[in-house]
């Protein structure tokens, strides 16, 4: 990996006495790959991608992008550079696809937000990229999980960021879709784009990041490539539930699996 | 009627240039109308100060004109704010009213009358105008002190508005308790809202509220359409979002006590205007925005001037039509084109 383009250095959060928080975690994205971020439920994943979207203070410790501090740029300046998709997006009323990618060009407008020939190029290669051209016209709100996940991520293309950080973009879908846009979201970072994905599946992680980070109560468990982090005795200790893990047989890349007391009876 | 691809300054400024030609329209037919009826001719010589009848010319100046121009603000003021609204509470029942705002001001209006607090003449507010002003700015004050708060959220800005409209709904039935049973009529009447002016001392009132009000709100016409997918999506896109919320808010809280002061709490149209412009046109809020002013006014002014004309030659509050012919009106629309 060659230079930093987002980093965290010694990121410390809390949201109040006894609630979950974030206590001394460092990263490192660079261009050009994808990172994982997992680990257990309230472990401070979707935090630490709220700290690096610029959309919460650490109260320590710093976020830089690019060599600029992230509490330092401006909202637009900053979103700019990094782009943030949140877990659950509905629109409020019926915009239509061509209308919801053409927002993401928000920081890069004026007040009133009309497109150039420029603008309007880039809105069109987003939705080429991400298979939405076809859908320009329908109605966001009609469209099925994966389609809205997909246009989605064409409006945070057409952000044009440095780095893209998405929470749990996959939750929702079933088998096909979500190797469809984590196939997408790979096929994006090689265009020099850090992705960084906050995801509870770790098999689809393990497949499709180049690195990992583990987190557990608000620390890094391990960082480093799918093979180190997922292992049998860290995830079974990490989690509280005993893991083990196989190469994958299509792919070679780790295969997590929980047994639990069902399959103990099974077998 | 949603035409594709972007909206481009040109196709907003032909939008708004044919909204502003059914706005000034609607406003010119309907000095034609009400308990005499006019001619246009008769209406041009009235405006140039050569009318034949000094009766009518009176009437077309005095009262019908300043009535059709407030009516026409007025409503456009509501139609737009409840669009912004509906798009900051992320809700599609709000209204202008929904804040508590209206309510402060009938409770304002309620106690000058039945009270007979003394009568101050502010500006060109009347003493009842400018109490009912005085009680909605007073929860305007309220709800923009709980807005800035951290732990502001749509729901509970929501729920705190409709709190503070019990609230002074309860006082409202309070001061009707304890006043003179002969005042109770005229506090009805105000109640039911309306647009019952003689000249153009109620347009003095509002327009230095509504205008400011209005550039406002249209200035943030583009982060609406962010807020509409979320906060933090909007936060992720380089919006301020609290500070875009709050001068919203702000902006419409006073735009609706403006317009409450002087017309009283007309229903309805902050309602239905913007979802019938958003049905037809889309939500885009940089088109829709205007839209709901000029919209809103004209259906105002024509609503109203049917309430002068159908009742003469008494003269049916245009806040009680508004509601009588909105409401069955709205739930056929909900249940035939909103599935």
């Amino acid at each position: 990996m060659s230079e930093a383009l987002l980093s965290a250095r010694d990121c410390c959060f809390s949201y109040g006495e006894g609630a979950f928080g974030l206590a001394g975690v460092s990263l490192d994205v660079g261009a050009g790959e994808v990172l994982g971020i997992v680990g257990p439920n309230g472990s401070g994943k979707s935090t630490l991608l709220r700290l690096m979207a610029g959309l919460l203070r650490p109260s320590s410790g710093g976020v830089r992008m690019g060599g600029a501090e992230v509490g330092s740029l401006s909202r637009r300046a900053l979103a700019r550079r990094v782009a943030f998709l949140p877990q659950q997006a509905e629109a409020s009323f019926r915009f239509r696809v061509c209308e919801v990618v053409a927002m993401g060009r928000f920081p890069h407008l004026g007040t009133f937000g009309f497109l150039g020939a420029r603008d309007v190029e880039i809105v069109d290669r987003a939705m080429q990229e991400t298979a939405c051209s076809a859908l320009a016209d329908r109605d966001f709100s009609t469209l099925s999980g994966g389609e809205k996940q997909r246009v989605l991520i064409a409006a945070i293309l057409a952000q044009e960021p440095r780095a893209m950080l998405l929470d749990e973009p996959t939750a929702a879908l079933d088998i096909h879709h979500r190797s469809d846009v984590l196939d997408l979201l790979w096929r994006l970072s090689r265009k020099q784009i850090g992705v960084v994905v906050v995801t509870h599946d770790l098999n689809a992680a393990g497949q499709f990041c180049d690195r990992l980070v583990l987190l557990a109560d608000g620390r890094v468990a391990r960082a480093g490539g799918p093979a180190d982090v997922l292992e049998a005795q860290l995830l079974s200790e990490v989690y509280g539930a005993e893991a083990r893990v196989f190469p994958n047989p299509v792919t070679g890349t780790p295969l997590v699996i929980v047994p639990g007391e069902a399959a103990h009876d099974a077998g | 009627m949603r035409a594709k691809g972007h909206l481009s300054l040109g196709r907003l400024a032909v939008a708004v240039a044919a909204a502003l030609s059914v706005w000034l329209a609607a406003g010119a037919v309907c000095l034609l109308f009400g308990q005499v009826r006019v001619t246009p001719a008769q209406v041009v010589n009235g405006m140039l100060g050569r009318a034949s009848d000094p009766l009518h010319a009176n009437i077309l100046l005095m009262e019908r004109t300043p009535r059709v121009l407030l009516a026409l603000v007025v409503g456009g003021g509501l139609a737009l704010t409840g669009a912004v609204f509906q798009a900051l509470l992320r809700n599609p029942l709000a209204t202008p009213h929904t804040l508590g705002v209206s309510a402060g001001g009938a409770l304002g209006a309620a106690a000058a009358i039945a009270l007979s607090l003394p009568g101050l003449n502010v500006g060109p507010f009347t003493p009842v105008q400018f109490y009912a002003l005085l009680g909605a700015l007073l929860n305007v004050g309220i709800i923009y002190a709980l807005a800035r708060r951290r732990v502001y959220s749509p729901l509970k800005l929501l729920l705190a508005g409709v709190t503070l409209g019990l609230i002074c709904s309860a006082l409202i039935m309070f001061v009707r308790f304890v006043a003179d049973p002969h005042k109770l009529v005229a506090v009805d009447r105000w109640l039911m809202g309306g647009l019952d002016v003689h000249g153009y001392r109620s347009l003095a009132a509002v327009l230095p509220l509504l205008l400011p009000a209005l550039l406002v709100l249209l200035m943030q016409a583009n982060a609406m359409n962010q807020l509409s997918l979320g906060e933090e999506m909007a936060a992720g896109r380089g919006v301020d979002v609290a500070r875009a919320q709050r001068e919203a808010f702000l902006a419409g809280s006073v735009l609706t006590a403006g317009v409450v002061s002087v017309a009283g709490p007309i229903g309805f149209v902050g309602l239905i205007v913007p979802h019938v412009l958003r049905g037809l046109f889309g939500p885009d809020h940089r088109l829709l925005l205007p839209l709901c002013f000029f919209g809103g006014g004209a259906f105002l002014a024509v609503a109203d001037t049917v309430a002068r004309s159908t009742f003469a030659p008494s003269e049916l509050p245009v806040g009680v039509l508004t509601a009588m012919l909105g409401g069955p009106f709205f739930l056929v629309l909900l249940m035939t084109r909103m599935r």
